[in-house]
């Protein structure tokens, strides 16, 4: 103890405190304690910095990720096309596309798409402005979701993801136009039920097609019997079921049917189903794609021209050389009146080739070349830009 | 009667149940995976890595925007690292776990998927195509990833917080 208080009067002579008299040592070690005291005050106090540090961090680092945690998302895509066939030439904003979703928690989620096709909506112009999904979607359980409102049917490639830097070709495959028929949009309720990893099964009740059936040239033509969910005639709903497997990576396969109750919405009582199947397969810079689409109609309306079938095809090989360049071949063939009642032969093919330059992962430069055969007729090429974000 | 029995299928698909966003392994279980090899008692650091100037343009470069955190807390021993990093698919957030070793990724494993597509690629079968790559001359993975159909930006995501592991591990541990 006299060896600590000989230190202490040390070190207060050495800062220079002037003393006339020796301090006691009851003036020492009450000098002691006020120090100790200090020293404890002074602990409290950085301690208590921290905290406000610490505080004040997670508050910047929570303002700096709030676009990661807002609840509302935004996105898009777009895709401007140059068609040169036959010396038939147009440039065209074919789509514009606004996504928008908010997040009401974890579980429960709505999600929009709303498209300016053609750039030019109104009274005579080419284009429309449409709304081509608008649902609510909840989770019910980590396996099963179900969606409600107005989406995609699952069926096909490209109907439920066709953002431009995602396929090859400036236009999208033409069986999936004019059989599918993409984009396709109805209203209704879908489960979604995950069997295993990688499996999955979609059950969706929607509503139906409504047919053209006025013995016109469009009778019985599917992409004419879209109703866009807009003032629908809902007397005959349709019923979609897909099963997927996409448990080995760059793998995709899956088939769907599709019955409609009544293509006519009550009018002919033409039931009708659709049966379709694609695999997909990405290994390396290797791709492939192949699709077959069928329409069986049961109406005798539809017999007499054979379009009680309806079917189509394409195969796609690509390779891509890295992520910026990839080239690739398609060949489309497909039929609107496939049946034995048509005994004229209506069968289309075409043929693109060309290649996808992304300067970005989502930006694309794409050029093909396009040939027509069979019922139709043309040579001439594609240019186009997209992008998504 | 058809669309009556329509309608209840309808109203019985949208009972309302309560789930959580899918977290396929905790950080608790992936450090334990990842140091498992370690003697009994041993313990790996836990450290502290400001993101200043220097090291947000590093991950800029890779993710196309700055990370949203001003420092990242990761588990060291000797020559390998773990990471917690999260980065958006299409919409939310997914958060991985990233073990690298010597600069290669010992393992990249979802943590906890938030979006509504693309959950894919937790599977084993498609992380395992990371397992021992490392970054090229200008930054980019070694090998290619076999993507998902319909999960493109989820699969873009993954390979994305693949190079950034490796990026910090090696900025990190080289003297």
């Amino acid at each position: 103890m006299k060896f600590k208080l000989a230190l202490v009067a040390a070190a207060i002579m050495s800062c220079g405190v002037a003393n006339s008299a020796e301090p006691t040592n009851q003036e020492l070690l009450d000098l002691i304690k006020k120090q100790q005291q200090e020293l404890k005050e002074l602990r409290n106090a950085v301690e208590e910095s921290d905290k406000k540090s610490e505080e004040t961090i997670k508050a910047v680092e929570a303002n700096m990720s709030a676009s990661n945690t807002s609840n509302v998302s935004l996105g898009g895509y777009g895709e401007l096309h140059y068609n040169n066939i036959e010396d038939n030439e147009s440039i065209d904003f074919h789509r514009f596309v606004l996504f928008m979703g908010y997040e009401y928690s974890d579980d429960i989620r709505f999600f929009s798409e709303l498209e300016v096709e053609h750039s030019l909506a109104g009274d005579g112009k080419p284009g429309e402005v449409e709304l081509e999904q608008a649902y609510v979607e909840i989770d019910l359980n980590d396996t099963t979701s179900v969606k409600s409102g107005l989406f995609l049917v699952p069926v096909g490639i490209l109907n439920e993801t066709h953002e431009p830097p995602t396929f090859y070709g400036v236009e999208r495959n033409p069986v999936e136009g004019k059989i599918i028929p993409s984009t396709w949009w109805e209203a209704g309720a879908m489960v979604n039920h995950k069997i295993a990893d990688g499996v999955s099964f979609d059950f969706a009740i929607n509503s139906g097609l409504e047919v053209p059936n006025d013995a016109g040239v469009y009778d019985f033509n599917i992409r004419s019997g879209r109703q866009k969910v807009a003032k629908a005639n809902a007397d005959s709903l349709a019923y979609t079921a897909r099963l997927k497997y996409t448990a080995v990576p760059g793998l995709e396969l899956a088939a769907s049917v599709q019955h409609q109750s009544d293509l006519t919405q009550g009018v002919l009582s033409a039931d009708a189903n659709l049966y379709t199947a694609h695999a997909i397969y990405n290994t390396g810079g290797f791709g492939l794609r192949a699709l077959y689409a069928m329409w069986d109609i049961d109406a005798f309306e539809a017999d007499v021209n054979g379009q009680d079938k309806q079917e189509g095809f394409f195969v796609e090989p690509s390779y891509r050389f890295n992520d910026k360049f990839g080239i690739f071949a398609r060949y489309n063939e497909w039929d609107n009146q496939a049946g034995s009642g048509n005994l004229v032969d209506t069968t289309m093919q075409q043929t693109n080739v060309g290649f996808n330059y992304w300067p970005h992962e989502d930006v694309v430069f794409k050029f093909d070349l396009e040939s027509r055969s069979g019922a139709q007729d043309g040579n001439g090429f594609n240019l186009g830009v997209g992008y998504q974000f | 009667m058809k669309r009556l029995l329509t309608a209840i299928l309808g109203f019985i698909l949208f009972i309302p149940m309560v789930s959580e966003a899918e977290v396929y392994i905790t950080q608790e279980e992936f450090l334990a995976q990842r140091f498992a090899h370690l003697e009994n008692g041993v313990q790996p650091e836990i450290n502290t890595l400001w993101l200043n100037q220097s090291l947000q343009d590093a991950i800029s470069s890779i993710l196309g925007h700055p990370y949203p955190k001003l420092r990242l807390r990761y588990w060291r021993h000797g020559n390998q690292t773990v990471w917690f990093l999260d980065e958006i698919g299409k919409e939310r957030p997914i958060t991985f776990g990233v073990s690298v070793i010597d600069n290669r990724i010992d393992k990249i494993e979802v943590i906890e998927f938030r979006e509504s597509r693309g959950y894919e690629i937790h599977m084993e079968t498609f992380s395992r195509q990371f397992d021992n790559l490392t970054l090229t001359d200008d930054d980019k993975l070694s090998d290619h990833i076999d993507g998902i159909t319909g999960a493109t930006m989820s699969v873009s995501a993954m390979k994305k917080i693949a190079r950034v592991g490796l990026t910090l591990h090696r900025l990190t541990t080289e003297e």
